[in-house]
């Protein structure tokens, strides 16, 4: 029977329960990481965003929190042109933080089987 | 050495600072102050911005340089009168003074951090306030902390600041880089803990301040979320749920403390206005005393032989009270030499 009901799953973010592993290690290889204080430039600029949904500043964001898949789909609609290095205002070098993240990324989807 | 009598109502950093500027132009000021202890709130600090810098080493060398003044401590003034170009000051021992030249320097009050109930300060062990934690920086001692183990602490940006409804709608400026300091300092304490920074905006606007932050974020790992708390809740465990809204990923976000800091704003010091509004000084629509105006007479009330000095006109850094009460110093001088 269908009543028109349904559960919907909590989008809250538990700080509790999230693994920084990967963001960890990450942030040992990319120290800059941590600096990024969120301003967006590099999503405005970016050429593959208005199509792809691309952002960096969600990458760094989706990894603190601990969602780790949502980050590496994300890449996927990164064309790697490296815009966005060239106006992030703290320096970080978004481009090679990308392609360090797919190592790692795709170590560890290795490791799991994936 | 000049006879006239100048008054300094308030001994923290601001009266200190120009009762020595004074002393060394001539005069022997006058200082009033209500505790029993010279300095202030900065008496009470562990450490300041950015440098690290030992409170401490401030106040002691301020204390040094006004020996010379006349200083009446645990002493309040009742009233003032003014009386031609002079100002009868009573203080509650029973002294008057007939001064020429009145400088408040009252301060501010730290924001009553209980009136925000929804985070629980008074009411759970485990949310200290600014300044219980630079206490506990200096004294090692609060039973709140005593043989804990922080692994987990939270610091709330703004309590009592930029809230409509605690009445205080000014920024209380050194809240975020006080917040970022005293990260620091915990996580030199206890450097396997992780911390978060709830804030609404970061405002890092003095010399070194935006370095701070960077040096917090990248080799404290320092984590900040945007986000103002909305409740505290205390756990099975006993340690405390701090709730928030994650702005920048627009997602409700929850995290279990042992810590949670309250960063308390600076409110006006409201005992001085009755004796202000008396001579002639209006209240600002901040709650702080009026200067005559904001841009280049700050340290001038506007009325003859009568100064203002530090947080009594508004929020304020250390550097900026000094350079105030330096001013105010240099204005009294010039009033006094230059007629009347």
């Amino acid at each position: 029977m269908e009543f028109g009901f349904k559960l919907s799953p909590s989008s809250a973010v538990n700080l509790d329960q999230v693994d920084l592993s990967l963001y960890e290690r990450l942030a040992a290889i990319e120290p800059d990481l941590r600096i990024c204080m969120a301003c967006g430039s590099c999503s405005a600029t970016c050429t593959a965003a208005p199509f792809t949904g691309m952002s960096v500043r969600k990458v760094i964001l989706d990894l603190q929190r601990g969602k780790e898949k949502e980050a590496a789909k994300m890449l996927s609609g990164c064309m790697l042109c490296g815009k966005c290095t060239m106006v992030c205002p703290r320096g970080i070098n978004t481009r090679h933080l990308i392609l360090s993240l797919c190592r790692i990324y795709g170590t560890k989807a290795k490791e799991e089987g994936k | 050495m000049s006879k006239d009598n100048i008054v300094i109502i308030g001994g923290g950093i601001a009266g200190m600072t120009a009762a020595s500027r004074l002393l060394r132009l001539g005069y022997t000021p006058i200082i009033v102050e209500e505790s029993d202890h010279l300095g202030g709130h900065v008496a009470e600090w562990h450490k300041l911005f950015p440098d690290m810098a030992p409170a401490q080493d401030i106040v002691q060398r301020l204390a040094e340089e006004v020996s010379a003044a006349n200083i009446f401590l645990s002493t309040r003034v009742l009233f003032i009168n003014r009386l031609h170009d002079t100002y009868i000051v009573m203080l509650n021992n029973g002294v008057s003074i007939q001064a020429q030249a009145v400088l408040i320097a009252t301060g501010f009050n730290l924001f009553d951090a209980t009136k925000k109930e929804e985070y629980g300060y008074g009411i759970y062990d485990q949310v200290l306030t600014n300044r219980d934690l630079e206490r506990w920086f200096t004294t090692g001692d609060d039973p709140r902390l005593n043989g804990h183990e922080v692994k987990r602490a939270g610091f709330v940006h703004c309590v009592g600041s930029r809230d409509v409804k605690a009445g205080n709608t000014q920024c209380s400026k050194v809240c975020c880089v006080t917040a970022i300091k005293q990260a620091i300092e915990l996580k030199e304490k206890f450097p396997d803990a992780e911390i978060w920074c709830f804030y609404m905006d970061l405002r890092l606007f003095g010399k070194k301040y935006e370095d701070f932050y960077i040096n917090a974020q990248k080799d404290y790992g320092i984590h900040f979320i945007r986000g103002r708390v909305s409740e505290v809740s205390e756990g099975l465990d006993g340690r405390v749920i701090v709730k928030a809204e994650d702005t920048l990923s627009g997602k409700p976000v929850k995290v279990t403390l042992d810590l949670l800091v309250l960063m308390s704003g600076m409110v006006c010091n409201a005992t001085i206005n009755p004796i202000a509004t008396s001579l002639g000084i209006d209240l600002d629509s901040d709650g702080f005393l009026r200067s005559k105006d904001n841009i280049s007479h700050i340290v001038s009330s506007g009325r003859k032989g009568l100064f203002l000095a530090g947080a009594c006109t508004g929020t304020k850094t250390v550097p900026e009270t000094i350079a105030e009460a330096n001013s105010a110093a240099l204005d009294i001088h010039l009033y006094l030499t230059e007629g009347k």
